[in-house]
């Protein structure tokens, strides 16, 4: 299928690209100085290494989503490759689809590969490996994905810096919806209106977030973790409608 | 059959803050037929790229439809059997020319085994069966403009639309897509392909359109477009007086000074004789001397930059 055309293509595309190599390079680089710093803290090591590794996954993630995802749309209208693309019989949703595609799955295999140097460090140290963190990863993974299905949307019709920034708004609203809510029900009415409809149009990024809990060996329900994956396809679903609307729309001038 | 139709294609933008129309097209009403090599000619900012861009589904008209291979152009369908170059041109430079190649014959739901001996057949068309291997960015411009053709002949289109795709290239590489272009027609293709170059177009084109500010002005074949041109007459002569200079200054024409030599291009037989006479009134006081005499070919661009003039002299709206 073309989408898959397209992925595959967008896949080759990110990987030739060498911002992904620099922030996978940090990534190992900070995840290697989380060992120093686990070494340097009483007992307790292994602990603050998971919960700083599963950090930096989710965070060079996240970078990696909102860099790319900010400049793959917009990359193609601004240096016209799309000319020839739409020439061909492709829809515009199978491209912005396959684009999207693409992404995702260069964060997953991003992803695997830094869970796979995590968990070896870890197995080096301790002897055993912690498979309860595959469950944070998962929904780190999702929330990764809601992250690129918004800069992705902004993509389609705005310059990268800007999107970077709104994308970057949204990743920090993102986590802070949830207080933002509980502050907004004690206020006025009006605040508690606008403090509710920031709740639900922005994604609630910290239903993905069960590093904590997950290190310290707290019991996540299974409930909670489809719950969560589903929210999070809901949220994407909806973003990539949007974005294929406007995509639709617009000329490639 | 016609293999392109528009009718009452027009677009607007609108720019600046104060989002001020501009009228980039303006009721194009264009029939390519098949089996023809269409040339569409302007200046630059006529509105041609503008055209090409709607019939290729990638910007959206303000009003107007348009039909290829009688199919409304939103039809997707009917991109099986076109060919896109779009002027630049801009490809992902991080493939190399198979890869490249590959990408779209996926695109068109060829076959795996189809497309590589296609790949390999168009590389070797445009002489690039070495450059396959590299990647995109390493190519000079000749070498892109040549892969960008080998992406448009994946498909064996029926309808090969090309962007000015003589610019920037050297005469060498102009000839070859000249070349090229009759060899598309022998294959029974339909090309439709915009430029400026008007000797190029002269040289091939069954039939010209010529778009000005957005509007079309003439249609035809390249003779008809002519035949209504008077012949324009170029007069060598040297040493002129200032004097006798003065005495043409009523004439309608141009004059260009080249050293010793004065060049004066008039617009026909008949100027050219009153010139003459007024010249040589006094020829014992005077030194001039008559080098020569030379009817100019009629052509494209005298026909063109009549139409430009007019189009001045109307005013842009």
């Amino acid at each position: 299928m073309k989408v898959f055309v397209i992925a595959k293509n967008t896949f080759k595309e990110i990987i030739r690209d060498k911002i992904l190599y620099n922030i996978l390079f940090f990534a190992i680089l900070i995840i290697g100085a989380s060992v120093l710093l686990g070494k340097l803290s009483l007992g307790e090591q292994v602990k603050v290494i998971e919960d700083m590794g599963l950090a930096c996954i989710s965070l060079f993630g996240t970078l990696i989503a909102i860099f790319v995802g900010i400049s793959l749309v917009f990359k193609e209208i601004d240096k016209k490759t799309i000319y020839t693309i739409i020439a061909k019989p492709v829809t515009r949703i199978e491209f912005l689809l396959g684009k999207f595609l693409g992404l995702a799955l260069i964060l997953l295999v991003n992803i695997i590969i830094m869970v796979a140097c995590f968990e070896l460090i870890i197995f080096l140290m301790v002897s055993t490996i912690n498979l309860y963190l595959l469950k944070a990863v998962l929904l780190i993974f999702i929330e990764l994905v809601v992250i690129t299905s918004i800069a992705v949307m902004f993509s389609t019709f705005s310059s990268p810096f800007l999107s970077g920034i709104f994308t970057l708004a949204f990743f920090i609203i993102g986590h802070l919806s949830m207080d933002i809510k509980k502050l907004g029900e004690k206020s006025n009415d009006l605040v508690r209106i606008i403090t509710s409809y920031i709740y639900y149009i922005l994604p609630n990024l910290d239903n993905f977030d069960i590093k904590g809990k997950v290190v310290h060996g707290d019991p996540v329900s299974y409930e909670f973790i489809a719950y969560s994956i589903l929210y999070g396809v809901l949220y994407i679903s909806a973003v990539l409608v949007i974005s294929v609307i406007i995509f639709q729309k617009r000329d490639f001038k | 059959m016609a293999v392109i139709e528009t009718e009452g294609l027009s677009k607007d933008y609108r720019v600046g803050f104060t989002l001020k129309k501009i009228r980039a097209l303006e009721n194009l009403n264009l029939e390519v037929m098949e089996k023809e090599i269409f040339g569409f000619l302007g200046p630059n900012g006529a509105g041609k790229t503008t055209t090409l861009k709607i019939l290729m589904g990638l910007i959206y008209p303000s009003s107007g439809k348009a039909r290829i291979f009688d199919k409304d152009i939103r039809d997707i369908s009917i991109k099986n059997e076109i060919g896109f170059l779009p002027e630049g041109p801009y490809f992902y430079d991080y493939l190399t020319g198979k890869e490249f190649l590959n990408f779209y014959g996926e695109l068109f739901g060829i076959e795996k085994k189809r497309i590589k001996a296609k790949v390999d057949e168009l590389l070797e068309t445009v002489g690039l069966t070495e450059a396959g291997k590299l990647q995109l960015r390493r190519y000079s411009k000749g070498m892109l403009q040549r892969i960008g053709i080998a992406q448009t002949l994946i498909n064996d289109p029926k309808l090969v639309i090309l962007d000015e795709p003589m610019s920037g290239l050297d005469p060498i590489g102009r000839k070859e897509i000249r070349d090229l272009i009759l060899q598309l027609k022998d294959m029974g293709k339909t090309v439709f392909f915009s430029s400026h170059i008007l000797s190029d177009v002269e040289m091939i084109c069954d039939r010209v359109a010529i778009l000005v500010g957005g509007r079309l002005i003439d249609v035809g074949s390249v003779n008809a477009l002519l035949k209504e041109e008077t012949g324009s007459v170029e007069i060598c002569v040297s040493a002129i007086s200032r004097a006798a200079l003065e005495k043409i200054n009523t004439f309608k024409k141009k004059v260009i000074y080249r050293g010793e030599r004065v060049y004066i291009t008039v617009d026909s037989e008949e100027e050219k004789d009153e010139i003459l006479k007024k010249i040589f009134e006094n020829k014992s006081e005077e030194k001039v001397r008559l080098i020569s005499i030379i009817p100019q070919k009629k052509s494209l661009e005298a026909l063109f930059f009549k139409e430009i003039k007019n189009k001045r002299q109307r005013g842009s709206d």
